[in-house]
């Protein structure tokens, strides 16, 4: 017992080690790394330490450009922009990793079963995630929003159904290749279940790639999300989300008020942008071979 | 065109030829002068008002390629805009007619001649009536609103000479003669295209103008454009001065906006309030606005529904809507108050008018401690997604004045393909809505809206019997002409709907319409579609 | 070579049938009610049952879906309510709109990105691949419909350069003789270099707004390859044996490593003919994405079928089609059955 704990403590340092080494050779990653830091603090304190109430109206104060006391500007209402823009952060971040988590638990283990399994539990998520990629994923997603009804739930559900196909794919693909590795004859040989050698050994291994897999696909549920917003599937006014801010104020651009929909559209791109970075990094971090 | 062949031969020689748009530009400008180009959001998906679910848009193809046989005649308004006269019948089909007691007999143009050149007859009338009033859905109700329901009533007497028998004497049979729906078809022709399952070829005219009015639709792409030549040979009015008019459908209200700003298009219709407000300041652009008679955007409580079967919870509510705010962030100016009258009870025998509430919290928190209700309730505010640029925020701004008395309303948008289902159900406890008659007298709105029969439009399932009298009085009054029973029973009805309040008049909106400077001659229309014929360009 | 595209396309009908069954399904469940929709504004319970009977949603929904596939079989998509046209038809003529401005936001997206990931394989963790990096993460982060906006903007709102955004061509020019539907392949076919011009300058921005967002995966993709080809041996060898480096890298390296770039092509098509979606609704393209998206909002099923169906059609056929190219060009390569 006291053996694997040493020994997992020195694997824990030295990932640690290489994870140093990852951040000083790619400062991109660091950066990113800072930018995740700060998206996490908007979105856990965003609503205490936000200037103005990002619901409360304003009409004597409305549509005023970015100033020392409304640093984005107000929009129609008179509502802060810079408050908004914050506030929704812990929403849109909220999506992205409920969603991710969904998917992973969908598509995640039913890749690994098809993959551990092969013959029909293979046969039948394979063809699943096949017809999925069948669609035109953005429609489907829409499709699903809409036949569901514009809540949360189904924002996050239909982003995670038009993810399942990849994560399938990639968790079958990991778990086909360690289905005979030496580490599973051995526990087969001791007796293990099959279901137990899925969950206790061949899961584990695959995580670290699962959760590079999840950090990319955050950006993209993200954009998702903000997609359906902007064409009027989104969550409920007057919430704010950074989607339903651009689309807001996507009619105001052209009469010069840029700054409604130009901080959220930031905002959603540095989010969509940090994830990514922060994927590749992480991928650096636990698959160096693979970077791509 | 001379300039442009030049043009073609001076680009052919050149290896690649890239050409400069502004010389484009220029060669095309003589064809641009008799062209008029305009943008509305989203387009016609059937020609035909007789056709099943016909929009709006398409309602405008029908105005300008149909004839019927009178028309409204036009008046100038106090702004100096012109609008359609609602009291004013003039000819248009019809040289002439004789209104009787129980029946009108039409004289036809004898010179009058369909788009592909058969002469129009009584014939045709009657089978165009014949079909209003049979093939059901909103042509034949619209036709029975004016009390026209049976072919019988519709008599080919000759060629040129057509009467309607009327089944009662009603004051609207007259002026629902002269909206879209009687329209007067190519019968020959249409029944030419007409098959055993469809009798009055509806598939055909859906897609083809079978008619004999100023304009023919001569190219068309669903939800991309639509293009109109005039009719040469038109004769029920003066010929229009546009030979040819193009209809885009540009989806973004950004880009329509920005496309009439820069002077690419001649008429930007469905723009946001903020927009016209914004062009009518900059001055480069003329901006008309008129208010649309008979409508009102207003907030309706379901009566049926507890808490607002309690009248002191609408009352309540009524003293606490932020009206003022939604004027100026809203509608930007752009509309009529609805508020703000010296009391509750009704100046003259006119609709719309201002009602008396105004926001007043002690008042509104004490109607709600009368009602049991003193620490709020729960509820659910729906908008049509549809027409989300007003019904959002006009939801956000009543919503925050609502948490104010403590009622919390969870704010439920619905997209526009749900709205008229979810109205028919008549479930949703709260909804901001927007509604108005085509013929202009309050007695015909309040029936839709007010009255017991529990149209569609009666959204908030408001029944009451003394409500019901009022209205029923008023409408035998106008029939009657007896103005004296017709004021007393119009300012009734009015004095009752908002002491009773089950809808909350919001504003009266405007129908805003940005031109370039060199368009003149647009008049306001009862359907708020664009008519080409009075325009004039340059 | 035939029996090998027959059995790859046999497996493709399990997932086609799907599509059918789910879309047919989701269509249904949509929670508009088009009899309320299409029966009028001022319709009565009784009409909206009566325009429900015109329109069979009054029967039960296996007999929905029988007449459906019935109609399907026999080409039938049914007709679109909003604009009132036979769906096959409304798709034909709005097809080639999307699949013109897709192809050439693809083109434009190759252009940069292959170079872009050629260079950062060739100096891998300089500046230059980290510049490829961002720009390319940069570009995918970006929501095409604010992209799109922003250009609209500048170009046209501000600078005045870029046209109007109103779909394929200026008002004043009229659509050159359909030959294949692109407009710019059938105005050079009509020898008509006004039109051609016309057409070009509508498609920059939203060709532009795609292709910028389909940079990252096929720069990801070409510099993944090229990296794995340049350190391979016959790579090595041409090194070794004195070859000029632009001669390694154009004619043995990049040859060989646009093999996986081409199938990933697939793919980023199938992605960009869903983003057209948002492109098109913010330039009011008459393609089908912006179709079948107000179909949806309408609650009209038979588009919104018709075009998830055509949809998946060209990705089975697409991916088909890259199969058999890289058979071609790799004879290594087996399609699996």
């Amino acid at each position: 017992m006291s053996d694997m704990t040493a020994s997992q403590q020195t694997g824990f340092a030295a990932g640690l080690a290489h994870a140093r080494y990852v951040l000083a050779a790619n400062p991109v990653t660091g950066f990113a790394f800072g930018l995740f830091v700060l998206i996490v603090i908007a979105a856990a304190f965003g609503p205490y330490i936000v200037p103005y109430d990002p619901l409360a109206s304003d009409t004597a104060a409305a549509l005023q450009p970015p100033s020392a006391v409304h640093w984005f500007g107000t929009d129609q209402l008179g509502r802060d922009v810079f408050s908004r823009v914050i506030v929704a952060t812990r929403l849109d971040f909220l999506i992205a990793v409920t969603s991710v988590v969904l998917v992973f638990l969908m598509g995640g283990l039913a890749g690994v079963a098809a993959g551990f399994f092969g013959g029909w539990t293979d046969r039948i998520f394979s063809r699943l995630a096949d017809t999925i990629m069948a669609f035109p994923l953005f429609v489907l997603a829409m499709g699903i929003v809409a036949a569901l009804g514009n809540e949360v739930e189904n924002i996050v559900l239909a982003t995670a159904i038009v993810n399942f196909p990849l994560y399938v794919r990639i968790a079958r693909a990991e778990a086909n290749v360690r289905r005979d590795a030496g580490y599973v004859q051995a526990a087969r040989l001791s007796g293990n279940s099959e279901a137990r050698i899925l969950l206790g050994h061949i899961l584990p291994n695959i995580m670290p790639i699962m959760v590079v897999q999840m950090s990319l696909t955050m950006g993209y549920a993200i954009l998702n999300a903000a997609g359906l917003s902007f064409i009027g599937l989104g969550v409920r006014p007057p919430t704010p989300e950074w989607g339903i801010l651009v689309a807001e104020g996507a009619g105001f651009m052209v009469s010069g008020e840029w700054w409604i929909s130009f901080f959220p559209g930031l905002a959603l791109m540095v989010a969509v942008f940090c994830f990514n970075l922060l994927g590749d990094g992480l991928r650096d971090i636990v698959d160096p071979q693979r970077r791509t | 065109m001379k300039r442009r062949d030049f043009l073609k031969t001076a680009t052919a020689t050149a290896a690649v030829s890239l050409l400069p748009a502004p010389a484009i530009r220029t060669a095309w400008s003589q064809s641009r002068q008799e062209t008029l180009l305009f943008l509305t959001e989203s387009g016609p998906n059937n020609f035909d008002i007789h056709g099943v679910g016909t929009n709006r848009p398409g309602y405008e193809v029908s105005w300008n390629c149909y004839d019927r046989l009178m028309s409204y005649g036009s008046k100038t308004l106090p702004d100096g805009t012109l609008s359609y006269d609602r009291d004013k019948l003039v000819p248009e089909l019809a040289e002439e007619w004789t209104a009787g007691d129980m029946s009108a007999t039409f004289k036809l143009r004898k010179d009058a001649k369909f788009h592909d050149g058969t002469p129009i007859t009584a014939k045709d009338v009657k089978w165009s009536f014949d079909r209003a009033v049979t093939v059901g859905g909103f042509p034949t109700f619209q036709m029975k609103a004016g009390s026209l329901e049976k072919p019988e009533q519709f008599v080919a007497v000759d060629d040129h000479t057509f009467r309607v028998d009327f089944l009662r004497k009603d004051k609207l049979t007259m002026p629902d003669l002269a909206v879209i729906v009687p329209a007067v078809y190519n019968s020959e022709l249409i029944k030419k295209n007409a098959t055993e399952k469809d009798p009055w070829g509806l598939e055909y005219t859906k897609v083809n103008t079978a008619g004999g009015g100023a304009y023919k639709v001569t190219r068309s792409q669903a939800g991309t454009e639509v293009v109109y030549e005039r009719f040469e040979e038109w004769k029920s009015g003066p010929l229009p001065k546009i030979k040819r008019v193009i209809w885009r459908m540009v989806p973004s209200a950004g880009n329509r906006r920005a496309l009439i700003e820069r002077g690419d298009a001649d008429i930007s219709f469905d723009l946001p309030s903020k927009d016209f407000a914004e062009l009518k300041a900059a001055g480069k652009v003329n901006v008309t606005s008129t208010p649309i008679g008979n409508g009102i955007w207003y907030l309706g409580m379901n009566v049926k529904k507890a808490p607002f079967d309690n009248v002191k919870v609408r009352q309540a509510v009524a003293y606490i809507l932020p009206y003022q705010k939604i004027m100026d962030a809203v509608m930007f100016g752009l509309a009529k108050p609805m508020y703000g009258a010296a009391s509750n009870s009704a100046s003259a025998p006119v609709w719309p008018q201002p009602h008396g509430y105004k926001p007043e919290i002690e008042k509104a928190k004490a109607l709600l401690a009368e009602a049991g209700m003193a620490n709020g309730f729960e509820t659910t505010l729906s908008f049509d997604l549809g027409l989300g640029v007003i019904g959002e925020p006009v939801s956000v701004l009543i919503q925050e004045s609502l948490a104010s008395i403590g009622i919390k309303a969870t704010i439920n948008k619905i997209p526009g393909a749900n709205w008229r289902g979810e109205l028919v159900k008549k479930e949703l406890p709260m909804i901001v809505n927007f509604f108005s008659g085509w013929l202009d007298y309050p007695e015909y709105f309040f029936f839709w809206a007010y009255h017991g029969q529990n149209a569609v439009f009666n959204t908030m399932s408001y029944q009451d019997a003394a409500m019901d009298a009022l209205i029923d009085g008023a409408r035998k009054a106008a029939a009657e002409g007896d103005a004296a029973a017709y004021e007393t029973d119009v300012k009734g009805f009015i004095d009752k709907a908002f002491a009773e309040v089950p809808r909350v008049p919001l504003f009266q909106p405007y129908l805003n319409v940005a031109m370039q400077k060199t368009i003149t001659g647009y008049q306001y229309w009862f359907h708020r579609q664009l008519d080409y014929r009075t325009l004039v360009k340059g | 070579m035939l029996m090998m595209v027959l059995k790859r396309l046999a497996t493709t009908i399990p997932s086609l049938i799907g599509v059918v069954i789910v879309t047919f399904l989701l269509t249904r469940a949509l929670p508009g009610d088009p009899a309320a929709y299409f029966a009028g504004a001022a319709a009565t319970p009784q009409a909206v049952e009566e325009v429900r009977k015109q329109l069979g949603l009054d029967q039960p929904l296996p007999l929905q879906f029988v007449r459906y596939v019935g109609d399907l079989a026999q080409g039938d998509l049914g007709t679109s309510l909003t604009t009132g046209q036979r769906v096959s038809a409304d798709i034909a003529a709005r097809l080639p709109a999307s699949a013109e401005l897709t192809l050439l936001g693809l083109l434009f997206s190759l252009s940069i990105a292959v170079p872009l990931g050629v260079f950062a394989a060739l100096k891998p963790g300089s500046l230059i691949d980290h510049a490829c990096r961002v720009i390319a993460t940069a570009g995918v982060s970006l929501p095409v419909f604010f992209t799109g906006l922003i250009l609209v903007y500048v170009f046209y709102y501000l600078l005045g350069w870029a046209p109007a955004p109103l779909g394929r061509l200026d008002i004043f020019f009229s659509a050159p003789p359909t030959v294949t539907g692109f407009y710019l392949i059938d105005s050079l076919l009509a020898g008509d270099g006004e039109v051609f011009w016309a057409a070009l300058k509508q498609l920059v921005l939203p060709v532009l707004t795609l292709g910028i967002f389909s940079i990252a995966p096929i720069a990801r993709i070409t510099r993944a390859s090229m990296l794995a080809v340049l350190s391979s041996e016959f790579v090595r060898t041409a090194r070794a044996s004195g070859l000029a480096p632009s001669t390694v890298v154009i004619t043995y390296a990049l040859r060989n490593a646009l093999l996986p770039v081409v199938t990933t092509l697939g793919m980023v098509f199938s992605f960009l003919l869903g983003a057209n979606v948002l492109v098109e609704k913010v330039f009011a393209w008459p393609g089908i994405g912006s179709y079948a998206v107000e179909a949806l909002i309408a609650s009209d099923f038979a588009p919104v079928q018709g075009f998830v169906l055509t949809m998946a059609v060209l990705y089975v056929a697409l991916n088909l089609m890259i199969d058999i190219l890289y058979r071609v060009i790799d004879p290594r390569v087996r399609i699996e059955a």
